[in-house]
């Protein structure tokens, strides 16, 4: 089977969702620092709902990967 | 033989005696461009400066890296690693959920007896551990009617700090790193995070330490 796409449209889907990830990822750098500080300073209140936000964050970059795998696999 | 033909060119990959009329099939071949490989548009190599193969040196026709390909290979070995850190972000804040957890089970804060009031000197400070015995921690009394008792360890890097009751502050010797005596605070320096406060209790004239309260600002 070929490919769906070609080779220059796989390029800039993959540019995008490269920016979709980094933009997750710079997200939960934020949580992961904002959630330290506040386990250190005693508050016990945003840690789980930030460590549920950075798992759906993995999540979504999880599905982006599958989609990865799926684009480079179709021949 | 002399020119620019095809045939002083180095690069050219056939043997340009093979297409000469009256000699195709001599050697057992076909003409050449019989056999000439069509172009796919997908696997079509473009130098990184677009330049045509013609224009590019002649080293290039030796190590024919396939840009675009390569370009797109990066990028996806990039994005794999991006959702490497993105799993371990995921996994720290797991930890911190943990420690959390375990830190609420453990949390116990018992009574502990510091000094007697008339035992601490105005201006004057004491030191002492609590609530495990390797927490160091510090009782002041800056004024007459003030006592107040600060974890020792830094909010920066866990450095001891020592107390400066006539500057009313307190000080970190590791990064020069200032807390407000009164309150806490960090005035100057690295640190962040206010020092942790313990909560004291005065039970017949003795000052007793009975919890700890630690605060992000
Ligand atoms: S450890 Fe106190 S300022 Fe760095």
């Amino acid at each position: 089977m070929r490919r769906p796409f070609s080779r220059k449209q796989r390029g800039t889907i993959l540019a995008g969702m490269l920016a979709f990830v980094m933009l997750l990822v710079v997200l939960q750098l934020w949580l992961l620092s904002a959630t330290m500080n506040a386990y250190l300073g005693g508050d016990e209140s945003v840690i789980w709902p930030a460590t549920v936000a950075s798992f759906l964050c993995l999540l979504l970059n999880g599905g982006l990967l599958r989609y990865l795998y799926k684009l480079d696999g179709t021949r | 033989m002399s020119g620019d033909g095809p045939e002083d060119d180095p690069r050219s990959p056939l043997d340009p005696l093979l297409d000469t009329p009256r000699r195709e099939g001599l050697t057992g071949t076909a003409p050449a461009d019989r056999y000439k490989p069509v172009a796919d548009p997908e696997l079509v190599t473009t130098p990184p400066d677009g330049r045509p193969m013609e224009l590019q040196p002649a080293w290039r026709t030796d190590f024919p890296v396939d840009w675009p390909q390569d370009h797109y290979v990066e990028r996806r070995d990039f994005m794999k690693f991006m959702i490497l850190t993105s799993l371990a972000f995921a996994v720290g804040q797991a930890w911190i959920a943990a420690m959390s957890w375990l830190r609420r089970r453990r949390d116990r804060h018992p009574e502990l007896r510091i000094a007697r009031i008339d035992e601490v000197p105005v201006g004057g400070a004491i030191e002492f551990a609590y609530p495990e015995p390797h927490d160091a921690c510090v009782l002041v009394r800056p004024r007459e009617d003030l006592l107040i008792a600060y974890s020792q360890r830094c909010t920066h890097l866990s450095c001891a700090v020592r107390p400066q009751v006539d500057r009313g502050v307190f000080h970190c010797p590791c990064h020069e790193g200032r807390f407000d005596m009164e309150t806490g605070r960090p005035l100057a320096g690295p640190p962040r995070r206010a020092l942790s406060r313990i909560v004291l209790a005065n039970r017949g004239g003795a000052i007793y330490a009975v919890g700890v309260e630690e605060r992000t600002i």
